[in-house]
């Protein structure tokens, strides 16, 4: 239980950093990283297998992570800081002039952690294939993570993926769709409704599972149960409900909040509801 | 002038087939991925060597796209195989976000390239491939003038370290290169020496370019034929190495007219020497059914179109006093 307390306070440490990057670059998009925060802090700091201090690009005998939904940046760089890719002071640089840490993940300037440009969305889950194809070659038993939205999920690419990872039979990867229900023009099932997500995932091949990606226990017995599963000649997804702004009152049970920043009086609200456990940047 | 000749045609995409097997041979890391052409590619002959390393994607590029760049961050070394159009056009996107942004080690291999494809029509004559390509940071473009080179040059991109877009094309052709020669990336290679007009020609256009060599020699005219197999990086040394002693340009492409070869040397004659110059290339249109010979002379793409161009250029250098 101390594992789970402990997870959940880093997780409040990122979540005040997301919130931070956002306000000090006064752009980028706070509501899908507060809602992916405790995924993102469950990878890094207990599920994934990484080296920290000495990252590779291939990740020989590492697990891997992608992130599709690139536009979640803040909270990704916050977990790769906070779990020892680079200075956590360098997250004061996101978005701003001569920076690693682009308002979309990059590979460019060679921040540690990131292995593949996002942001044009639909193309996480294609890389990821090839990821686990390649270790597969290499006979790495290790697995390939890949963080998508749900909204990204109206992109064609997904489904072509989804075909392959399936009709590949590709066992080393846990795809992961954060299933907020909101988009930038609205809820998604307004803007493109996704209809029977979990049966869809079915009928494709894969292996699902749910969780409430906003319980940290749940959250850990997910992952392991989702890891279980591998090797079993089926690809696994889980559809992990969130809730877009978690943690932050006033970005909660709203699409407001998908891509703008808070001003200040908000700013203030919001670091007097996400507790300082790490110390800030 | 020296005189080429070949003892058969052949396609530059089986050049591509061959030398794509001989690397599956050589380097471990080499693996193919088709998007349902494997014989048209002729990747047939690697796919049954090696089916570990070969992964049918089916009739989904965008995916392919995105596989190859996860392969690479694994250390592999991928040569994605599809029509020009469905390596470039539809794909556009990853190419740009997965694979030349993220520096990836992709290889793009495309066949089937411009109007030579012949008889299935426009909506399979990718034109415009080599100005999309070439706009990308860090992309390099390769287009081989035959079956020889093309093979040459699939051996030599596996050693270059960065994506690359290697175009080839369907028809048989004239095959006259030297099956020994060593590709080199980036660097022109002058089949014949001329002092009056420099021809710079790719792909398939650099034999229509030797044979229109030919005609203007007949006429007193000594052509100085350059091969630019690789559009990017140019070889902007020879390019002004060359004008400088010609004081007049041509340029040959199978492509349209913007963006291309073309687009590329002129760029760099503005820059830094300029001088009168035609461009024979697809002029701003979409093609159409037929056989690659009779499209080729309707598009303006033979050595005849050449030899206008050349005239016209050599009159205004004339008309300039050089």
């Amino acid at each position: 239980m101390t594992d789970i307390s402990q997870l959940s306070k880093t997780a409040s440490q990122v979540r005040r950093d997301i919130v931070r990057m956002v306000y000090g670059a006064q752009s980028g998009h706070p509501g899908g990283p507060l809602g992916a925060a405790d995924l993102l802090t469950a990878l890094y700091f207990k599920v994934m297998k990484h080296n920290a201090d000495n990252f590779s690009m291939e990740g020989s005998g590492e697990d891997l992570f992608f992130l599709s939904n690139g536009h979640l940046s803040a909270g990704w760089y916050s977990v790769l800081a906070r779990s020892g890719y680079f200075d956590v002071k360098e997250l004061a640089t996101f978005r701003k002039i001569d920076s690693r840490l682009q308002g979309h993940p990059a590979t460019e300037e060679g921040l540690p952690g990131v292995r593949v440009a996002s942001g044009s969305l639909g193309q996480g889950l294609s890389v990821a294939n090839g990821a686990a194809l390649s270790k597969k070659l290499n006979n790495d038993p290790r697995l390939v993570y890949c963080l998508m939205g749900d909204g990204e999920l109206q992109e064609g690419q997904v489904w072509e993926a989804a075909m392959f990872a399936a009709g590949r039979q590709i066992d080393n990867l846990i795809g992961i769709i954060d299933y907020n229900g909101q988009q930038i023009d609205g809820p998604v099932n307004e803007i493109m409704p996704l209809g029977d997500l979990k049966a869809k995932w079915l009928a494709f091949g894969w292996q699902v599972l749910e969780m409430n990606g906003n319980i940290m226990a749940e959250v850990i017995e997910t992952l392991a149960k989702a890891q279980s599963l591998c090797g079993q000649k089926q690809p696994v997804m889980i559809l992990m409900h969130s809730e877009m702004g978690y943690g932050v009152d006033y970005m909660m049970g709203t699409h407001e909040w998908h891509g703008k920043p808070p001003n200040e009086e908000l700013f203030d609200r919001a670091m007097a509801q996400l507790a300082e456990t790490l110390g800030d940047y | 002038m020296k005189e080429y000749t070949y003892s058969e045609k052949k396609d530059t995409r089986s050049g591509f087939g061959a030398g794509l097997l001989e690397l599956g041979r050589q380097n471990p890391d080499v693996v193919g991925l088709c998007a349902d052409l494997t014989g048209s590619m002729v990747m047939t002959h690697f796919k049954k060597e090696f089916p570990d390393r070969f992964f049918q994607v089916g009739i989904a590029e965008a995916n392919m796209m995105g596989i190859a760049a996860g392969l690479a961050t694994g250390g592999k070394i991928p040569f994605t195989g599809t029509f020009a159009n469905f390596s470039t056009g539809r794909v556009y996107d990853q190419i740009r976000q997965s694979i030349a942004y993220s520096e990836k080690n992709v290889k793009i291999c495309a066949s089937h390239a411009g109007i030579t494809l012949g008889e299935d029509g426009a909506t399979h004559q990718m034109l415009e491939d080599i100005g999309m390509m070439r706009m990308l940071p860090g992309m390099t473009v390769i287009v081989p003038c035959d079956h020889n080179q093309t093979r040459a040059a699939t051996l030599a991109i596996a050693d270059h370290h960065g994506p690359v877009y290697l175009r080839f094309g369907r028809p048989k052709v004239p095959n006259f290169t030297n099956p020994d020669e060593k590709f080199q990336i980036g660097k022109a290679i002058v089949l014949n020496e001329g002092s009056d007009v420099s021809i710079f020609a790719t792909g398939h256009m650099v034999w229509e370019a030797l044979e229109a060599g030919k005609e203007l020699f007949a006429k007193g005219i000594t052509a100085e034929i350059i091969n630019v197999h690789t559009i990017k990086p140019l070889d902007e040394t020879a390019v002004i190495h060359s004008v400088q002693k010609t004081a007049c340009v041509v340029t040959a492409e199978e492509h349209q007219v913007y963006g291309g070869l073309g687009d590329t040397i002129a760029q760099v004659l503005a820059r830094k020497h300029p001088a009168p110059m035609e461009l024979v290339a697809v002029n701003d249109r979409f093609g159409e059914s037929g056989k690659p010979a009779e499209l080729m002379k309707k598009y303006g793409l033979t050595a005849s179109d050449i030899v206008t161009a050349a005239n016209k250029v050599l009159s205004r250098k004339k008309s300039n006093g050089k």
